[in-house]
């Protein structure tokens, strides 16, 4: 038995275990890790558990987050969508492009940038999906191609430069916030919710489990697997736009380089999260604490003045920790070590 | 007598929370085929996987040719004892040659390097030497599954091996590719090589094995020779109690609704599907409501190409469907079959039925999800839970958890889901590929039982098995295929094994086959 096997925390499918303190352990592996780090954090700097410093650590987790939401469905069918940081920038500088287009500082221009950065996004994944499923090339392959397609993209478009200008009600989204709390951060609450609720009681969720833990019993159970593939793509990329409509709105401007490496920080957050790499275990629960997990390392680690150089070790090493101990403590479960 | 090869005492192994075995005993003479025989949960798997080395046994003592084996021992260093254990999923590259499938890790060198010309000679030499029509040079994965089964037996011989384990070696082979087997496996004991022979086919252990033992319940039940015993003696040891091999009783004719509830006509494909052959010459079948059509016929004779195109799974060039005398158009994926009402458990249960890593619930309710919602989108999972009950109670599945992974049932459990999940869609025409392979007695004569019952319903069901006794109990009426064709309905009170195989093997009823072909009127 493989010990990808076994269960994870927020799984739809995976078996639920009887209470004790393995089983504990086990479902909760990731977050005694979070549990600790921030322990660990708050002790070494106390202005790591301020407020304005929280409020800093989870906007800047929304960004990613939001897209982490998107690739556990991409990684729960078994695929992977390396094209998320490109298309991040791609689609903000679409919308930032139509709104300087129009004069830049006009009554619901926000609305313009939200709604070109969503769709573009979508249909940039609707292509991944199309190119997936018809012409039959890996994921990895298509959106290798889709991350310096879409990067090229967004460096013609903003003729190698940011496109900014925006007007107070476009940067609200980046910057505002509603009864304390950060706007991005709201919708990381949102989006999170949505995409755990669907993963875990919806036909659609179910279905997309089903491919990733098995294509062909997939289809003769009479579920349209390209379809799901598709879909699964595109939520990926309608997720990219949001994230990168909100990081423009952050930071006043849409950037060409906007989204470097996100992919890989977002594939972490999910693997961390306890989403199988093989496609049909895991959830959006354990995804939304691998995310938060990383944005504690990587704003932990600035708090303590660790140079950038050191913080890019330490954070590969702890990521391959956090994976391992989970691993090591289904593997236990399973009667396997 | 001399002392026995393999002599395993009192060996004793727990899982957390189960007793997998309970001081069982065996023993394998020298050049013996040896018979493991028990039910699915019995231990036979949990005492092969000791006996090569992938679990160390918790208790007792494995003696092998004169000697006393570790239980610390890997894997490789069992091997090399001359403990060789060929697994239902064979370890083979499918990318590389069989030759050096068959020395892997073992190439033989020259100055360093892998000495090529040497490893083909040896291994055609062992291939030929078994009578093998294989060639050393060509790739794995060109392969027959029965081939690359005979390939891992070859593989042993490099190995020097002693005994051979065999764990179900014959559930996926044809009746002429076990024919062939037992030939390597008679010859393998002229050698003085003994094996040990997993099968839930008892008559194949009747025409096979010197002696048997059998577990039940992790404990040692019985052991002797066969010759000795009846196949009904030792399904009495298997599980414990009398098991009435089921006999279907056809309904009178009467019953029969005259008009068939599906009509497949002139279907026909004649490309290649994937490299196979898996041509389909102008097939045509009807099955009424109420009854059992049993599909007979070798493997890749058509029986499970004819069945897939019917539900939807694959396609063909031309042909048409009906169901209750309604043309079926647009029936291009299974989705349209389940749609108008045809459902499949397909032939291959792990690797084309179940989600292994997912629960027994959602394994059954998948299908189904779309009847089992609340306010029109939320999926309600009580009343999954429900039918996962109704279920469990009707088909006897056993399991303590709905919630824990399919994969941790028995393979006849697991089975009872696929067919829970198909019966939970109310199919009209529900089609089993080789409904109990791999699966043990007790289990088998309850799926049987809920084919009955559900023709009895009225549901027409098509069966599909390789094992013609099977074919011939649970049938109404039998389709023979050969080579893509057709070759004969017979109804159940007029089929013998004997016409049955003349109509699979050769395609003619005839009782003596005409030398020359019959001319074509012109």
């Amino acid at each position: 038995m493989k010990s990808d096997m076994s269960t994870t925390a927020g799984s739809a499918l995976a078996p639920k275990k009887s209470p004790d303190l393995f089983g504990f352990v086990e479902r909760y592996g990731v977050l005694l890790v979070l549990a600790v780090l921030v322990l660990f954090f708050a002790i070494a700097q106390p202005r790591f558990l301020s407020l304005r410093n929280i409020s800093n650590i989870l906007t800047e987790v929304s960004i990613y987050g939001i897209m982490a939401v998107g690739m556990t469905y991409v990684i729960l069918t078994a695929g992977v969508d390396l094209a998320v940081g490109s298309l991040l920038a791609f689609s903000a500088i679409c919308g930032a492009f139509l709104v300087r287009a129009l004069g830049g500082d006009f009554a619901l221009s926000w609305l313009v940038g939200l709604g070109v950065a969503c769709g573009v996004g979508t249909l940039a994944g609707l292509l991944h999906g199309l190119a997936i499923t018809r012409l039959h090339v890996p994921p990895f392959i298509v959106t290798l191609g889709g991350l310096t397609v879409w990067r090229g993209m967004t460096l013609i478009l903003g003729d190698g430069g940011p496109i900014g200008g925006f007007d107070a009600g476009y940067r609200w989204w980046g910057r505002g916030a509603v009864l304390g709390i950060p706007v991005p951060v709201l919708l990381l609450i949102a989006v999170s919710f949505a995409g755990f609720v669907v993963a875990r009681y919806t036909r659609y969720g179910r279905q997309v489990y089903a491919v990733g833990g098995n294509a062909e019993a997939a289809r003769l159970s009479g579920i349209d697997v390209k379809k799901i593939l598709v879909s699964v793509y595109a939520i990926m990329g309608l997720l990219s736009g949001l994230s990168g409509f909100l990081l423009s709105a952050r930071l006043g401007s849409a950037e060409a380089v906007a989204g470097v490496s996100y992919e890989l920080r977002v594939i972490a957050a999910v693997v961390i999260g306890g989403t199988s790499l093989f496609g049909g275990i895991g959830g959006v629960g354990g995804t939304v604490v691998g995310s938060l997990l990383l944005g504690v390392l990587l704003n932990g680690l600035v708090m303590l003045d660790v140079s950038a150089y050191y913080q890019q070790v330490v954070i590969g090493i702890i990521i391959v920790f956090a994976v391992a101990f989970d691993t090591y403590a289904k593997s236990r479960r399973g009667g396997r070590v | 007598m001399n002392p026995p090869l393999l002599r395993i005492e009192n060996v004793t192994k727990h899982f957390p929370g189960v007793v997998a075995l309970d001081g069982v005993h065996l023993s394998v003479g020298h050049g013996e085929v040896h018979a493991l025989l028990g039910e699915n949960g019995a231990g036979k798997s949990t005492l092969l996987k000791i006996l090569a080395g992938a679990q160390a046994a918790d208790g007792g003592s494995l003696w092998f040719d004169g000697g006393a084996l570790s239980p610390k021992d890997t894997p490789n260093q069992r091997q090399r004892a001359g403990i060789v254990t060929i697994y239902q999923e064979f370890n083979l590259l499918p990318a590389l040659s069989v030759a050096e499938n068959m020395y892997l890790s073992r190439e033989p060198l020259r100055g360093g390097l892998i000495d090529w010309t040497k490893m083909y000679a040896d291994a055609q030499a062992i291939l030929d030497d078994l009578g093998l029509a294989l060639d050393a040079k060509v790739d794995l994965k060109r392969l027959s599954v029965a081939q690359q089964q005979m390939v891992e037996i070859a593989k042993a011989l490099t190995m020097q091996a002693k005994l051979i384990v065999m764990d179900e070696p014959t559930a996926a082979l044809s009746a002429r590719e076990v024919d062939t087997l037992h030939e390597v496996v008679r010859d393998l004991k002229r050698r003085g090589v003994s094996v040990v022979y997993v099968s839930h086919r008892l008559a194949e252990v009747k025409a096979l094995c010197d002696r048997y033992t059998v577990f039940r319940d992790g404990k040692y039940v019985a052991a002797g020779n066969v010759a000795d015993t009846t196949v009904a003696e030792l399904v009495r040891c298997m599980v414990g109690r009398d098991i009435e091999v089921l006999k279907r009783v056809s309904p009178a004719p009467h019953m029969h609704s005259p008009t068939p509830v599906l009509r497949a006509d002139h279907i026909t494909r004649s490309k290649d599907l994937g490299g196979c052959a898996l041509k389909l010459d102008d097939l045509s079948v009807e099955a009424r409501p109420g009854e059992i059509l049993g599909f007979a016929g070798l493997v890749g004779a058509g029986r499970t190409e004819l069945a897939r195109v019917i539900f939807g799974a694959d396609a063909c060039d031309s042909g048409v469907i009906y169901l209750n005398g309604t043309r079926l158009e647009h029936l291009k994926s299974p989705k349209d079959g389940l749609a108008n009402g045809i459902a499949l458990v397909p032939e291959d249960r792990k690797q084309q039925g179940c989600f292994l890593s997912h629960s027994i619930r959602s394994n059954l309710t998948l299908p189904s999800l779309g009847h089992l919602r609340k306010w029109g989108w939320m999926i309600d999972e009580n009343r999954e839970a429900e039918l996962l009950e109704n279920f469990r109670q009707r088909l006897r599945i056993k399991m303590t958890d709905g919630e824990a992974a399919i994969g941790t049932l028995s393979g006849g459990n697991q089975q009872k889901v696929l067919l829970a999940r198909c019966m939970a869609l109310k199919p009209k025409v529900l089609i089993v590929d080789e409904p109990t392979r791999g699966i043990d007695v007790g289990a088998k004569a309850e799926v049987h039982q809920v084919l009955f019952d559900l023709a009895d319903e009225g549901v027409a069901v098509i069966a599909i098995s390789s094992e013609l006794a099977e074919v011939m109990a649970i049938s109404d009426r039998i389709v023979t295929f050969r080579e893509g064709r057709i070759t004969g309905v017979v109804s159940a009170a007029d089929a013998t094994e004997e016409r049955l195989m003349r109509l699979m093997a050769i395609g003619a009823d005839a009782v003596s086959v005409p030398a020359e072909p019959i001319p074509l009127p012109a």
